[in-house]
């Protein structure tokens, strides 16, 4: 049963993920992303993250692909605007990229039977808000504060950016 | 139980995806989505390699990922909206002002 669940999202997710690159709507592609993002959420579940599973359709499923509908809803874009079709001229340097990569994540894998399974049965609440909050809160405090400042510098740039005149 | 392996394929699957996306398409919304795709591979794998060694590490670390890829779009797309006030195009290739 958990493998059954597992093989429908990874596919639903890796075909989704042909399809934002395969089609040239982007709001079609916003939409198979979502897709893939809640099939990836699915997997998260099932490896026991239920903290960053809710985080992945709440912030990537739903605020940040808002985003990207309300932007491409504010250009406006034309038709010919989509572009004619994927770029023919990098099409072979694409293949040999994707042919590398696919290798060096096959090694990577290999290296990855390696590694101890240092926990057969995980501690109660592995992965729950409690468990992730406290390890933020505490032992990643710095680094948290951190990404608000982070936020806050993206929050500037974004206005900076997408305002005309200052 | 699902082996590790198996996870780590589907990341890799969709990371390559990902990358091919960025190399191929001409539509900048359609890089930037495909940067995300990338993003998102990264933290199956981090989740995965959490849930093998009992650490809860890498969830912290998808947490750090997701605040960047947030402030990433935020960023990106404002200068997506730039760029098509000053080119009126969301062609990656008609923007060449920069290349030699």
């Amino acid at each position: 049963m958990e493998l059954v669940i597992f093989i429908i999202c990874a596919v639903v997710s890796v075909v989704a993920a042909i399809m934002v690159v395969a089609q040239r709507n982007p709001i079609a592609g916003v939409m198979y992303l979502v897709t893939a993002f809640v099939a990836q959420a699915v997997l998260f579940i099932q490896l026991s993250a239920a903290f960053v599973a809710i985080l992945q359709i709440m912030v990537y499923a739903g605020a940040i692909m808002v985003l990207f509908l309300f932007v491409i809803m504010l250009l406006n874009l034309r038709h010919e605007d989509y572009g004619k079709d994927i770029k023919l001229r990098f099409k072979p340097l694409a293949i040999a990229l994707a042919v590398v990569l696919l290798v060096e994540t096959v090694v990577a894998i290999q290296a990855a039977n390696q590694v101890q399974q240092a926990a057969g049965v995980l501690s109660a609440g592995f992965g729950s808000i409690h468990a992730v909050g406290q390890l933020l809160f505490t032992e990643f405090l710095y680094p948290f504060e951190l990404t608000s400042i982070l936020l806050l510098v993206a929050i500037l740039g974004a206005v900076v950016m997408a305002k005309q005149k200052l | 139980m699902i082996p590790l392996e198996y996870y780590l394929i589907v990341a890799g699957m969709i990371f390559t995806i990902g990358m091919v996306g960025v190399i191929v398409a001409r539509n900048v919304i359609i890089i930037f989505m495909c940067v995300e795709l990338m993003l998102n591979a990264a933290n199956l794998a981090l989740i995965s390699f959490s849930r093998e060694l009992g650490s809860m590490l890498g969830h912290v670390m998808v947490f750090m990922v997701m605040t960047v890829a947030a402030a990433e779009a935020a960023v990106g797309l404002a200068i997506i909206i730039a760029l098509f006030h000053n080119r009126d195009s969301a062609n990656i290739d008609e923007v060449n002002l920069m290349k030699w």
